[in-house]
């Protein structure tokens, strides 16, 4: 009996200490739940993150809500008006809810198979973008002055250059060395080339726009450190012998990370509307393999005849950019310390 | 000043040699040559590539090329063939430019009293809705816009011309109906970022000590805010010209390639695929050269806007 008392006794200050404990790691954490609740409190904000996670559901699983597969072509239908039946005996009792294209494709369906081309540039480019850009940056912006400098040129070089231009360049070198003869090249480039090929052309999508989206993030990145290098905290860790390793990654990355976040976030609508564009003049996602910019560039070949059909990957475009666009804004604004009770 | 200038023009120089020397291996690396089609025989392509000097080593090649564009030749085009590149990219690129400029116009026209007014009225519905639009209006990009626009004003309601671009040759009106649609398609994202910029540097500002100070000797709000606050906040704005100036250019390729406007934009995106090298090289030596010279303006007119730079140096 009475050990059980005592038991409870104990379990009832273990319960006390880790309550205080949670409390005071709380506490620590104040900016990061501040900012968490001060987004929710937000509509457009909790719209705009739901948005984005229904669309990241259909890109992982697109074949769980779309009607039919994306290259299946039935010509009875080409440029079938939204909410029309099908005519062709092997789709019968299909109802075409946006329609069909000049291929007669369902519309729906190559919407939602789009979708994965969209998300997986606004996810990868940011990943691949923020991985380099803030690597290069901490190293460049923590490292000696000449190195510093060196690292600083390089950038400064590939920054003079028009993006679009160098993204193009880049996308019609990848893509025509794809399509050299295959006898002509090695094991590694083949492995490359396969796998751009079973990705529709995206692979070298991700290419071509991380090879140019990380500049910003590196610089950006820089300018954080040469901030809080100078700062107490940073010398006291190099004053108790804290290798530079530890610094960069313990001291310094946790300290620049809020603004890049935003910046990256900022970023992705970017991505999204440069792999559109290089879709829309032909040198991004390649046919069948429906993205968003493609969809509008086959449509606006038929705006007199159908102009229905550039409405819907218009509108995703435009929706999807507008929530990553309300997110960031929203994220900036919550990190703000003066936008505080605005 | 001066100084500055020369300084920053020398400095351009390795920037300029590096970025077209890159243009300049990648474009000849690409595999297929311009003479290349299944009909013409070897010997023949040898030829041509002979004609043309593109037998020779790549760095020679090079310095020729940048030995005639000192004297501002681009060199024949390899596409259209007997012409040279300058022939028609200039009069591509004066309509590039027009287009740019009216863009840029549109865009200062609506961004900048948009940023004003939200500021002016921070936190009313005027600053709300500005804000809310500004972001519309990034999220919008011309690609969608471009269509939407021609859709609407060009097919639906037949009110502007589009597919051409008119010269003033052709009278006022043609020249700006042609000139509206495609402006607005490139200058809508440009006004929205212009008013978010003017609306948050001004913010800052309004809450400044000299603020308080002008006003405190008495001065009236408008001089207040238009010779203390304004002439302040739109530093920040100015200094993104630079940018904003290559997003225009890189914009004006969309727009291009949407409004079928014959700009440097088109001759960009065909020259590459015919492998047309003089063309390619022409058309980013002339994008990277207007990207350096309006950053070199932006610095300069920085001085005039912020007088402490100036006497800084």
């Amino acid at each position: 009996m009475s050990s059980s008392t005592q038991e409870s006794a104990t379990r009832t200050r273990a319960t006390e200490l880790a309550n205080e404990l949670a409390s005071t790691q709380r506490r620590s954490r104040g900016l990061w739940s501040d900012m968490v609740r001060q987004l929710v409190r937000d509509p457009l904000v909790v719209i705009s993150a739901l948005f984005l996670l229904l669309l990241i559901v259909i890109a992982l699983f697109p074949g769980l809500f779309a009607p039919l597969p994306y290259d299946l072509t039935s010509f009875q239908d080409k440029l079938a008006s939204p909410g029309s039946m099908a005519t062709s005996d092997k789709l019968a009792g299909h109802r075409y809810l946006l329609g069909a294209d000049r291929l007669g494709r369902d519309m729906l369906s190559r919407l939602i198979y789009g979708t994965r081309v969209s998300m997986a540039v606004a996810f990868i480019g940011a990943g691949v973008s923020f991985l380099i850009g803030v690597t290069y940056g901490l190293i460049s912006g923590y490292a000696r002055s000449s190195i510093d400098n060196l690292m600083m040129r390089i950038v400064d070089v590939v920054y003079g250059y028009p993006t679009l231009i160098l993204i193009i360049l880049l996308q019609v070198f990848l893509t025509a060395s794809s399509q050299q003869d295959p006898s002509q090249i090695s094991g590694l480039q083949q492995i490359i080339i396969g796998l751009d090929n079973s990705t529709g052309g995206l692979f070298f999508v991700f290419v071509a726009i991380g090879a140019v989206s990380w500049l910003n993030m590196a610089r950006l990145t820089r300018g954080q450190v040469m901030h809080y290098r100078q700062q107490e905290f940073v010398q006291a860790a190099e004053a108790i012998g804290a290798p530079r390793k530890r610094i960069l990654r313990r001291h310094l990355l946790p300290n620049v990370l809020g603004p890049l976040i935003v910046a990256e976030t900022l970023a992705i609508p970017t991505y999204i509307y440069t792999e559109a564009f290089l879709s829309f003049i032909g040198l991004g996602v390649q046919p069948p393999m429906p993205s968003w910019g493609g969809m509008i560039s086959d449509a606006y070949g038929a705006l007199r005849s159908a102009p229905h059909l550039i409405f819907f990957p218009a509108l995703a475009l435009s929706l999807t950019m507008l929530a990553f666009n309300f997110l960031g804004d929203a994220i900036r604004d919550a990190m703000d310390p003066r936008m505080k009770g605005r | 000043m001066i100084a500055v200038i020369i300084r920053r023009l020398i400095w351009s120089i390795p920037v300029f040699l590096l970025v077209t020397g890159i243009t300049f291996i990648t474009m000849h690396a690409l595999p297929g040559g311009p003479f290349d089609t299944a009909k013409t025989p070897p010997a023949l392509v040898d030829q041509m590539e002979a004609v043309y000097g593109l037998d020779r080593p790549l760095i020679e090649q090079y310095v020729t090329w940048l030995a005639n564009m000192t004297r501002l030749r681009f060199g024949p085009s390899l596409a259209y063939r007997g012409q040279s590149v300058e022939s028609f990219l200039l009069p591509a690129l004066g309509i590039s430019m027009q287009l740019g400029a009216f863009a840029m116009l549109f865009a200062l026209m609506i961004g900048l009293p948009a940023g004003i007014i939200a500021a002016l009225k921070h936190g009313h519905w005027q600053d709300r809705s500005a804000t809310f639009v500004a972001i519309l209006g990034v999220s919008i990009p011309p690609l969608v816009l471009g269509p939407l626009l021609y859709w609407l004003f060009a097919l639906k309601l037949d009110w502007l011309p589009v597919a051409k671009w008119a010269s003033l040759s052709d009278g006022l009106w043609p020249y700006i109906s042609h000139a509206i649609l495609p402006a607005i398609t490139l200058g809508a994202g440009i006004s929205a970022i212009i008013a978010r910029l003017t609306r948050a540097s001004l913010l800052q500002v309004l809450y400044e000590d000299y603020m308080r100070t002008a006003r405190s000797k008495g001065l009236s709000e408008r001089v207040v805010t238009v010779r203390h606050g304004l002439r302040n906040a739109l530093i920040p704005v100015v200094t993104y010209m630079g940018p904003l100036a290559a997003a225009i250019l890189t914009g004006s390729l969309v727009v291009e390639q949407i409004f079928a406007i014959p700009g440097m934009g088109r001759y960009f995106v065909t020259s590459i695929s015919s492998r047309d090298y003089p063309m390619v090289m022409a058309v980013v030596v002339i994008y990277s050269v207007i990207i350096v010279l309006v950053n070199l303006f932006v610095d300069i007119m920085y001085v005039f806007i912020d007088p402490r730079i100036g006497h800084a140096h």
